[in-house]
């Protein structure tokens, strides 16, 4: 199969230099497209093992059936010509060639349906991951959260590196083995761990694909899939996004980095002092002004829209001056609705909020309007609550 | 009916009653045309117009691919032409030409003496003028173009400028006169046959219309529904597909898909049907299995109303439905595999001669299968996940729509022009349009299918470096096929329409049967307008 595969490979590469297209001096790009790719890429995991088989299984069986059928059609156009002096028979119909030739290909089309199904069984089963990547898709860049797993929390944007866009622009991009696919901050993955990808998006439809992996699924907004992959090895595996999203559609690119389990464990530590660096600190112990005053910038930006500038909600939705939960004396039923939501979540539950901005608009509810309950709820409060 | 009209018109005049107005003439002959003659006519030289302008717009995204890097255009403006390329192509070209052929042959190959409903045949073509102005004019409006692709993924379509409106408006106009036409040509398939022209008589290329025209009457509504909600999402509020608002995008694409299955196949049937024509009349033996034809017809288009969600793999289906619709559409294989033995059974023992629109037929064969077993390896739903979205998509479909539809379009054209323009076309010129067209076809799209499996998405401006060869080569096969079209219009179909060539006979060729041979070269303005008494074969008119 490979000998057939090379010299494929090479006539073809004969033909292209015989084109005299213009030769742009790049090298196959491992974990990426290779000069003149002719078949699907060398498989990173099992999945994508299965995918590259039943490409050649499906190859092998369509060719030969090709041949078979062609041939008879050519030697018929050869022999049965009428400047050779063929008389035209006067057969019309058969009944048992005909059952034949749809029972046989029935058959056939069955036995490809069998290692199918095997492969689509095994892609669908996202069950017992070790790590779980949510994967945003966004005009146009990729965001990762790292959700569950070695690594929770973690979580950054994903965009094509600059130069290379503007190189693009330009219209005589330098040659470059990764160009269109390389990002500054690429989503980086433990080898032989089983890793789940949640897609979804904030805009329009995207795709997250790494062909290597075998992996495509849609990113569609208001909804969540997921997909999954286990790397057999580690090294830099590219991908773009597939589905139409716009005009910087081709400038979204994937690139998945798999790392041996120390370099990942070391990987998630430094992302971590740098998460830790950019946080406020919990234990910091604030005044009420200063906590009301921060409080109402993340009202406006959170509360504002359905509880309304005034605090009296709309419809539905409860107003805050004035309510119970808001005045109560006992600071944690409050938090809790925060943390958790209330009422099949008409309320959503914010606690993705930071204990600090948790813990200021609460304190800016208990003392706005007609509220003057001069409580305030520090930081410590929310992070204790949410343990 | 007709003595009413008449009693407005004419007095009581009945047979022949056209001698006393004569046949109309200068612009009126065309705007006011009732003669299915005339309005075929019209429908193709519209669908080559259109060809025109979606292969001029092919050639731009080809000439922008040529090298990595933007050359030519923006990336937005590449979205408008990928787009207005598909939707022109689709809805202007193909559709409208196989219903050329339609008003042409259908009357001619039934001994009929003209469509059904001959004023609603000049709506249903008239109405198509404003919607292509309104599609091709979509990009002199602010924002340009619609840029979502053919597909009009929502919520990609929510973000689009005015010119969605009127992409929309005109998608409406132009499924509006499909169902007009397909109405047209089921009333007429079913009350207007000659006498003694049982269903079972009927040529394949009667049949196949027939059931794309139900095929249409089914689905265009359904098109028609969810560009409206897509409408309505825009302007009036409602959230059907508008996620913000609690809308499900998926559920656009099952509609969509749901109208887009049967679409393709709408666009192929009639093809079969204009091969199943002429493979018999250059192998001079009639059609094998006519029988199991027509069956395998119906079944491809009901098996093509369960098969939609084969396009949409990678949204995250269940497994079950994941499994279904892979075997769905696998079975597909079954009933087009059956046609594609008949033709060549049909060859075998038979007495070939290799005529222009013998060669498109053949030709047809052979690359049509290709883009038939490229569709069943990516029926196959682990290999799709590969190939979803990417180069291979693109190569399969147009070795389907491309080598499909449009070479027998060409066939049918070699075929039938001496009867409607009463000259033979050049038969030297003709051979040179179809080897020319064969090779730069497969130049441009062969190299697609690797690019494909090595990774390359579709409706991409730009490309990684390592796919620059294979899309130089795709671009210059391109403009390749491009030109062939060009020196098809002016070298073979022009000169035929001046009247210039030898004089067709009747029966120009040799083994062709039908109806249509038995009227004069070139048809008269009108034809059987007594019906015919025809043989038991209903194939020929017996005196």
């Amino acid at each position: 199969m490979m000998n057939f595969y090379n010299t494929l490979k090479t006539a073809s590469l004969g033909l292209m230099a015989m084109g005299a297209t213009a030769a742009w001096a790049v090298n196959d790009l491992p974990g990426g497209p290779a000069v003149n790719q002719l078949n699907l890429h060398p498989p990173a995991t099992l999945i994508a093992e299965q995918q590259v088989w039943l490409h050649w299984f499906m190859l092998i069986i369509c060719t030969v059936i090709f041949v078979a059928v062609f041939g008879v059609m050519f030697y018929s156009i050869w022999k049965h010509r009428k400047s050779l002096g063929h008389k035209p028979a006067t057969f019309h119909e058969s009944v048992k060639v005909e059952i034949a030739w749809t029972v046989v290909p029935f058959v056939i089309v069955i036995l490809m349906a069998l290692p199918a199904t095997k492969a689509v069984v095994a892609s669908k089963d996202t069950s017992n991951a070790e790590l779980t990547i949510k994967a945003t898709g966004y005009q146009w860049k990729w965001g990762y959260d790292y959700i569950k797993g070695e690594g929770e929390g973690i979580n950054f944007i994903s965009s094509l590196d600059e130069k290379q866009r503007a190189m693009s622009d330009s219209g005589k991009p330098e040659p470059t083995d990764d160009y269109l696919l390389k990002v500054d901050n690429p989503l980086v993955v433990p080898v032989g761990k089983k890793i789940r990808i949640i897609t979804t998006s904030n805009d329009v439809i995207h795709s997250f694909a790494v062909n290597s992996f075998g992996i495509k699924q849609d990113a569609i907004p208001g909804f969540v899939r997921d997909t999954w992959f286990r790397a057999e090895k580690t090294g830099d595996f590219h991908g773009q996004c597939q589905e139409l999203c716009g005009k910087e559609h081709a400038y979204m690119p994937i690139h998945v980095k798999v790392v041996s389990a120390e370099d990942y464990t070391a990987w998630v530590a430094e992302q971590n002092k740098k998460l830790a660096a950019k946080q406020d600190d919990p234990s910091k112990v604030w005044t009420l002004a200063e906590l009301t005053a921060k409080g109402s910038k993340v009202y406006e930006a959170n509360c504002q829209a359905c509880h309304q500038a005034n605090g009296k909600g709309m419809g539905p939705i409860k107003p805050l001056d004035g309510a119970a939960v808001v005045l109560d004396s006992d600071k944690s039923k409050q938090i809790s609705v925060l943390l958790n939501g209330q009422n099949n979540l008409t309320m959503p539950a914010w606690k993705q909020l930071s204990d600090t901005e948790i813990a200021a608009v609460i304190s800016f509810t208990k003392n706005n309007w007609s509220n003057k309950t001069g409580q305030l709820v520090q930081p410590a409060d929310v992070q204790a609550a949410r343990k | 009916m007709s003595a009413v009209l008449d009693s407005h018109g004419h007095g009581a005049s009945d047979h022949g009653h056209d001698d006393h107005h004569g046949a109309p003439h200068g612009w009126r002959r065309w705007v006011y045309a009732t003669n299915h003659k005339d309005i075929g006519t019209l429908y193709l030289l519209f669908a080559f117009t259109m060809l025109i302008i979606g292969g001029i717009l092919a050639l731009f995204i080809r000439a922008e691919l040529f090298q990595p890097g933007l050359q030519l255009v923006n990336p937005e403006l590449f979205n408008q032409f990928t787009t207005m390329h598909g939707l022109i192509m689709v809805f202007g070209a193909i559709m409208p030409a196989f219903v050329g052929f339609a008003n042409w042959m259908i009357p001619l190959q039934i001994g009929a003496s003209d469509m059904a409903f001959a004023r609603m045949n000049n709506f249903s073509f008239w109405l198509m003028i404003p919607a292509a102005v309104m599609l091709a004019g979509s990009f002199f409006m602010p924002g340009g173009a619609p840029a979502t692709g053919w597909t009009i993924y929502a919520p990609l379509t929510l973000q689009m400028g005015p010119s969605m409106d009127a992409g929309i408006l005109a998608l409406h106009l132009l499924g509006a006169s499909s169902i007009m036409g397909s109405i047209n040509i089921i009333v007429t398939i079913l009350n207007m046959r000659a006498p003694g022209m049982t269903l079972m008589k009927m040529p394949m290329f009667v049949w196949t219309w027939l059931i794309t025209a139900y095929l249409l009457i089914a689905v265009m509504p359904v098109l028609a529904g969810a560009i409206t909600m897509v409408l309505t999402d825009r302007h009036f509020g409602t959230t059907f597909f508008n996620p913000a608002g609690g809308g499900d995008p998926v559920m656009f694409q099952h509609i969509f898909w749901f109208f887009g299955h049967p679409e393709v196949y709408i666009m192929i049937l009639p093809a079969f049907g204009i091969i199943s024509q002429i493979i018999p009349a250059f192998s001079r033996k009639r059609l094998f299995g006519y029988a199991s034809m027509v069956y395998a017809t119906s079944s491809i288009a009901i098996l093509s109303f369960i098969v939609w969600a084969h396009h949409m793999y990678t949204t995250g289906m269940p497994v079950t439905g994941q499994l279904f619709f892979m075997y769905a559409t696998m079975l597909i294989s079954v009933p087009t595999g059956v046609k594609v033995f008949n033709w060549i059974a049909t060859m075998w023992k038979g007495s070939m001669t290799f005529e222009t629109p013998m060669l498109f037929a053949v030709g047809f064969i052979f690359v049509f299968t290709m883009g038939g077993f490229t569709g069943l390896i990516l029926a196959m739903a682990p290999i799709d996940l590969q190939l979803q979205d990417g180069y291979y998509v693109v190569a399969h479909f147009h070795y389907v729509l491309v080598a499909g539809s449009l070479f027998t379009m060409f066939a049918g054209y070699y075929y039938w022009s001496p009867k409607w323009t009463g000259v033979m076309y050049n038969e030297t010129r003709g051979k040179i349009h179809f080897w020319w067209t064969l090779i730069s076809f497969n130049v441009t799209f062969f190299p697609m299918h690797f690019l494909g499996l090595a990774g390359m998405p579709r409706r991409y401006a730009d490309y990684p470096m390592q796919f620059a060869d294979f899309n130089a080569l795709a671009s210059v096969g391109a403009f390749a096929f491009g030109f062939a079209q060009v020196y098809f219009f002016f070298f073979i179909v022009l000169p035929t329409m001046r009247g210039q060539g030898a004089p067709a006979p009747q029966r120009p060729w040799e083994a062709a049967e039908g109806l249509e041979w038995e009227v004069p070269s070139p048809a008269p303005f009108h034809t059987f307008e007594t019906p015919p008494k025809l043989n038991a074969d209903a194939n020929r008119i017996v005196a």
